[in-house]
């Protein structure tokens, strides 16, 4: 069961991004947006976590990004997609886990 | 007589709406002629960093009004180094803040101050009045 994960709070005002990484399966992917689009910058301990997560896809809402002025920090690996991509996600996948 | 009042920026724009809110009210304190600092510590930072746009969003973006502030006599902008650094973020990553001293022949100078977490409790001990946003 391939599952979508949504997460969309900082990794430093919230325990979502660490509670979703510690749960999230091998083949799953977390799709960062809101104020989750942090988790993706570098230079910050949740862009090594995603580099250290083998077998999950990460995946970050490009306006979110840009809004906050961090669309050129994203590290690395990660997907950028806009709002069609975040409904092609959900299309693909066979349940989204929305965190909160 | 004017009280110092120290606004508390801990959160991240859009996201929530205390940004927002803080602003205006920071507005409203410049108005009535106090002495306001500004702090920014935690996901407060974020608000700050340069080249935010919204459009992709749909919602309002007010980081330009934070360059305005210096307009209002609210040049005393404090940045913890302790929270840019674990976000992985510098001074080059947040707009340049200025304001323009008339004591000095309107020469600009730098609002935010960085310092770090001892430094900014010192100057948080010096206030009348503390409000957290």
């Amino acid at each position: 069961m391939a599952t979508l994960h949504t997460v969309n709070k900082s990794p430093f005002s919230s325990n979502t991004f660490d509670d979703c990484l510690g749960l999230a399966r091998s083949g799953s992917t977390v799709l960062l947006f809101e104020d989750g689009v942090y988790a993706a910058t570098t230079g910050t301990s949740s862009a090594e976590a995603i580099a250290n997560a083998n077998g999950v896809t990460f995946a970050v809402l490009g306006p979110d990004a840009k809004a906050r002025g961090v669309e050129g920090k994203i590290a690395d690996g990660i997907k950028v997609v806009d709002y069609d991509g975040f409904v092609d996600l959900v299309a693909e996948h066979d349940k989204v886990h929305a965190w909160l | 007589m004017a009280k110092k009042f120290m606004y508390m920026n801990t959160k991240a724009p859009y996201g929530t709406v205390y940004a927002l809110e803080s602003l205006e009210v920071v507005l409203i304190g410049a108005a009535f002629e106090q002495d306001v600092s500004l702090a920014f510590i935690g996901d407060g930072v974020y608000q700050l960093v340069k080249g935010q746009d919204t459009k992709g969003i749909g919602m309002k973006n007010f980081s330009p009004t934070y360059a305005a502030l210096g307009d209002y006599d609210v040049n005393k902008i404090y940045v913890e180094k302790e929270s840019l650094e674990e976000r992985g973020l510098s001074l080059d990553d947040l707009q340049h803040l200025v304001w323009e001293d008339e004591d000095e022949d309107w020469a600009e100078k730098d609002s935010i101050r960085l310092v770090n977490r001892s430094e900014l409790a010192d100057v948080i001990d010096d206030q009348d009045v503390v409000l957290s946003f």
